[in-house]
């Protein structure tokens, strides 16, 4: 099995309009390795989903490669899933929440009792289970989030990407997500891209955040953060290393902002 | 906010008293039409008119015109192409505005003209569709479908072309086939849609079954209305306006029961909301 999941290459994208061409993406190359939780920040407006986008084949790049799992993207590929930011528009509100994560089963897993053992253990594992004949709409903006990622569990996928999953929710469901993101990724092994524009998420989550320029993007800083695996909102927060992680991931933010980071080799 | 996470499913609200409220929706529903009947009964016997003869003789003309053979030979025939028109109508616009509302070529190239189509009164065609196709049962359902298929049709188109762009993404992250997608994507996002053009076309539906009956014809409920109109038959030809009446109500608790079903998700988003 190959160590490296995803790698990202030389990726470009502009966007072509009749008042000129916007350039969203300059230059971004990175890699992540298998079960990594690897976490993406940027000043805001610069071009995260873009990338995100790119990266799930969702987006056709202007130039650079995208591989999973040394196949390269070109189309949504099987194996990877994506949780939206507006829940409320990815998931279908007239089917149940068990109708929306079996959904993606469909035509991926045959067996009709096979299915519906995923369902019930992606439920589980994000804590849904009693809600499993409810529709969407009847749930909290958080139990509609967990759904989503339930649905992106049970599709099981190598690689799992979230494009600013809990920007809606407010901070106690926020943290509560967070947990579970962790859990994850913890029990199920799962490797996670996650991108976020809260600076103090991406160091509490990742093992590694990604910092990226302001537009046109290229990765200003990869930063490996070395908190213990063990995560609590209480104790790991209240750490020395990560206040100086996040001071740090935060002056790197603001120097994106400002543009003072020079690209190298441009 | 904070009570987000513990508000686990929000609980529909529901009359206190189901059977109270079920009673008091029926005293308002015919409470008015009952009064109005009074009221005509009450005109009617104070200053007799012949051509607006007294409720219980229209009541009467009623049972003797209908009950009886004219309801197998007229009131049946009717019906039956009234329901073949509708049918054919919804599966016909509901195909045909998929297709055009999920292909932008040919919706760009199709538009205007089926505005156009929408836009000519449909009774107008009718002597037309009759030279075409000969005075039988089929021109006068075609006659139906030729005027009941627009709302239907251009609501459908309408419906298809608005899905979520965020849907439409999930949808394709998640390598949905395109049969998958068609079943619980493009048609339940359009559906609401779809549901206001049925609306629509029941009502025109009804408008050219009466129509379409109105020339050289010898049979169904708009032929007879005519034939008593013509012969001053006014108790009798009243009896069949109200009839008419009677069909377009029952079509529109038909239409309500399967709205509620259809829509039960859509409406439920709704109560949500105000909620």
């Amino acid at each position: 099995m190959r160590d490296t999941l995803l790698e990202v290459e030389n990726l470009k994208k502009v966007y072509e309009s009749s008042t000129g061409d916007v350039e969203a993406i300059g230059d971004i190359s990175f890699t992540m390795k298998r079960g990594e939780l690897v976490c993406i920040v940027g000043p805001s407006g610069c071009g995260k989903t873009t990338l995100l986008k790119c990266i799930s084949g969702l987006l056709t790049p202007t130039a650079g490669r995208v591989e999973l799992d040394g196949v390269a993207v070109k189309s949504p590929p099987p194996n990877m899933a994506l949780v939206f930011q507006e829940y409320g528009r990815s998931l279908y509100p007239w089917l149940t929440v068990r109708g929306n994560v079996e959904l993606p089963l469909k035509h991926k897993v045959k067996s009709k009792e096979e299915r519906q053992k995923l369902v019930e253990d992606a439920l589980l594992a994000v804590g849904l289970d009693h809600a499993a004949g409810s529709y969407p709409w009847q749930l909290s903006g958080g139990m509609q989030q967990r759904v989503a990622i339930a649905r992106a569990v049970a599709y099981q996928p190598e690689v799992l990407i979230m494009d600013e999953p809990f920007a809606a929710v407010d901070a106690q469901t926020r943290a509560d997500l967070e947990d579970l993101v962790r859990s994850l990724h913890r029990e199920r092994g799962m490797s996670l891209l996650f991108v976020t524009h809260d600076i103090d998420e991406s160091v509490y989550l990742g093992e590694r955040v990604i910092v990226l320029s302001k537009s046109p993007t290229w990765v200003q800083e990869d930063l490996a953060i070395d908190l213990p695996d063990e995560r609590d909102q209480i104790t790991t927060r209240a750490m020395p290393r990560f206040t100086e992680l996040r001071t740090h991931v935060y002056e790197q933010i603001q120097r994106a902002k400002r543009g003072e980071a020079v690209r190298p080799g441009a | 906010m904070t009570s987000m996470e513990t508000r686990t499913i929000a609980v529909l609200r529901r009359p206190r008293s189901r059977s109270r409220s079920i009673l008091s929706s029926i005293w308002f529903a015919l409470g008015f039409p009952f009064f109005l009947l009074v009221l005509w009964g009450v005109w009617a016997t104070i200053s007799p008119q012949k051509f607006f003869p007294s409720p219980i003789t229209i009541f009467q003309a009623f049972i003797k015109t209908w009950i009886g053979p004219a309801f197998v030979d007229d009131v049946l025939p009717s019906l039956l192409r009234l329901a073949v028109g509708i049918v054919l109508s919804i599966v016909v616009g509901i195909v045909a505005g998929t297709v055009i509302g999920l292909v932008r070529w040919l919706r760009d190239l199709l538009e205007p003209v089926l505005e156009f189509f929408r836009a000519v009164p449909p009774p107008v065609l009718v002597p037309i569709l009759m030279l075409i196709f000969g005075p039988g049962d089929a021109t006068r359902v075609i006659v139906i479908v030729a005027g009941a298929v627009w709302p239907v049709l251009l609501n459908t188109i309408e419906g298809v072309r608005s899905t979520d762009s965020v849907m439409t993404e999930t949808a394709r992250s998640y390598a949905l086939t395109r049969w998958e997608r068609l079943r619980f994507l493009v048609l339940p996002a359009a559906s609401p849609r779809i549901m206001t053009g049925v609306r629509q076309s029941l009502s025109v539906a009804l408008i050219l079954m009466v129509i379409s009956e109105m020339f050289n014809n010898s049979s169904g409920l708009g032929y007879r209305i005519t034939y008593f109109q013509t012969n001053y038959l006014i108790p009798e030809m009243w009896s069949g306006i109200l009839l008419l009446g009677l069909v377009g109500v029952l079509l529109a608790t038909i239409f309500g029961i399967v709205e509620r079903r259809v829509l039960a998700w859509y409406h439920g988003i709704k109560e949500v909301e105000r909620a």
